[in-house]
């Protein structure tokens, strides 16, 4: 849970994030052709919600279900020496063979990209996949890395001095995506 | 909370949630081992040295590869060839080490409090893996994880601790984690190889092994120590295997899915039947499986000093 935000805008209410996801669900198959070979990956923690959430509403178009998995990045973090103490580590789920499949690797923000370089080399020491897409529910800019979302709910610019919270009914008890102020360190 | 910041020097004042933290973390760990690639970057750059000045396999080779899956640089040093023959004394060999950048020492040494010392004088971690009578937390930390993994939880559970407990750091680890844990412990021995106060720690002392293993649902047999046993502290080791040894018939008295564990290496006919060992209801070999999932966790929580949540 996150503690309380001063929140400074609106960007996705709960209708909003549904129709994104919808959205996005489309896209994954048309691009793909269907989703034989699909499979689809969460990012700790939002993004796990919101590949569950995929594979749903993939489930109501096409009638077959998708494999979900989770991946926890903290041990693949480029920032581990420099942040004291450490981040927790959890789990990685992915119980199924990535070998030739097509991955959706889903995460709630895009920002600087480093989090979906950690995790391209997390999934990498899994296995061989045939090929890796991006989604993403929000991508707030400031990117640090040639690092692009394939799928994106919404594009928001932001200054750096504010933060993207999303809130997911999973984790937070209810759905929303804010623009909140950051507090001076 | 977090006693364990820098330092992992014992279990003894670590508190219920900083054991269960460690656990946890074990769990995610041993999920790295079980990768096809058992390797993650996260103390990468990291130098590791491990200092054994007593011999060791398991405890040795558990740690290299623990420092190794993460990624870290090993470096190690057996006593027998290192310049502590040449009466380098301790607070050099910190200096040395601190010069040659380490960041985690792993120090297995035959006098207690010897990683204590290691700890004040160096300004990179210390890790006890073993020091004289006092402790061993790994291995304290790694049977927890296994009773915790096969069992659920370790609340409650009726643990008996069989065998030579005056010479035993692992014993004394595991006592004191697992009755900060909540687990119910017996200690059985020959009076003479009972150390004096035991019982203050919380645990119950029994000299009848029947009556300390009935209905137990884990039986943790330690090794015998035989290059301890100069000073006639039982008549022999025949007498002893009769009385203290972890036999089928023996066994039959625990629960009926009570858990065999031994930290090894072990004597075979003496504390422990061979069939026991290699029976179903053993879980020696997870203990070692073990071992390297919790030396990655308390690496890496060293490496980092406790941990925190962070998003995105």
């Amino acid at each position: 849970m996150r503690g309380p935000v001063k929140q400074k805008a609106l960007i996705l209410d709960q209708d909003g994030i549904r129709r994104s996801l919808t959205r996005i669900a489309h896209e994954i198959i048309e691009y793909n052709k269907g989703v034989n070979n699909l499979v689809l990956i969460g990012i700790r923690n939002r993004g796990v919600p919101l590949a569950k959430q995929l594979a749903q509403r993939i489930m109501q178009i096409e009638g077959k279900e998708v494999p979900v998995g989770i991946l926890d990045i903290t041990l693949y973090r480029d920032d581990l020496s420099t942040l004291s103490p450490h981040p927790l580590v959890r789990k990685t789920e992915v119980h199924f063979p990535i070998e030739g499949k097509a991955i959706i690797l889903v995460d709630d923000v895009m920002y600087t990209g480093r989090t979906i370089r950690a995790a391209l080399d997390a999934l990498m020491d899994l296995g061989r996949p045939k090929s890796i897409q991006l989604a993403v529910l929000v991508d707030r800019g400031h990117r640090e890395l040639p690092i692009r979302a394939d799928y994106v709910g919404k594009n928001v610019p932001t200054s750096k001095k504010e933060g993207v919270a999303v809130l997911l009914q999973e984790i937070d008890g209810e759905e929303k995506v804010v623009i909140i102020e950051l507090e001076e360190k | 909370m977090a006693v364990i910041k820098k330092d992992l020097l014992g279990l003894e004042g670590v508190g219920q949630d900083e054991l269960t933290e460690i656990l946890d973390l074990a769990v995610s760990m041993k999920e790295v081992m079980g990768r096809q690639i058992k390797k993650v970057p996260a103390l990468r750059g990291k130098t590791v040295v491990n200092m054994f000045y007593e011999p060791s396999t398991r405890t040795r080779v558990s740690f290299e590869l623990a420092a190794k899956y993460l990624s870290a640089d090993t470096v190690n040093i057996a006593a027998s060839t290192s310049s502590a023959v040449k009466g380098e004394s301790m607070r050099d060999t910190a200096t040395t080490l601190e010069a040659l950048g380490a960041d985690l020492v792993v120090l297995r040494h035959p006098m207690a409090g010897a990683p204590h010392l290691l700890a004040k004088v160096g300004n990179f971690g210390v890790l006890n893996a073993g020091d004289g009578f006092h402790g061993h937390p790994t291995q304290g930390l790694l049977d927890m994880f296994t009773i915790r993994e096969k069992k659920g939880y370790l609340k409650g559970l009726e643990v008996a601790i069989v065998g030579d407990l005056l010479h035993s750091r692992v014993a004394r680890s595991n006592i004191w984690g697992l009755i900060t844990m909540g687990a119910s412990v017996r200690v059985c021995a020959p009076p003479t190889m009972l150390p004096i106060g035991l019982e203050r720690t919380g645990v119950k002392v029994f000299n009848n092994m029947d009556v300390a293993v009935e209905g137990a649902d884990i039986v943790m047999m330690l090794r015998m120590q035989l290059e301890r046993q100069q000073q006639g502290l039982f008549p022999s080791i025949r007498e002893y295997n009769r009385l203290f040894g972890l036999n089928k018939e023996r066994l039959a008295l625990a629960a009926k899915d009570a858990m065999v564990m031994h930290p090894g290496p072990m004597n075979r006919g003496v504390e422990i039947s061979p069939d026991v060992a290699d029976g179903v209801q053993s879980v020696i070999n997870d203990q070692v499986t073990n071992g390297v999932a919790v030396r990655m966790a308390v690496l890496y929580l060293l490496a980092g000093g406790g941990s925190s949540e962070v998003d995105n």
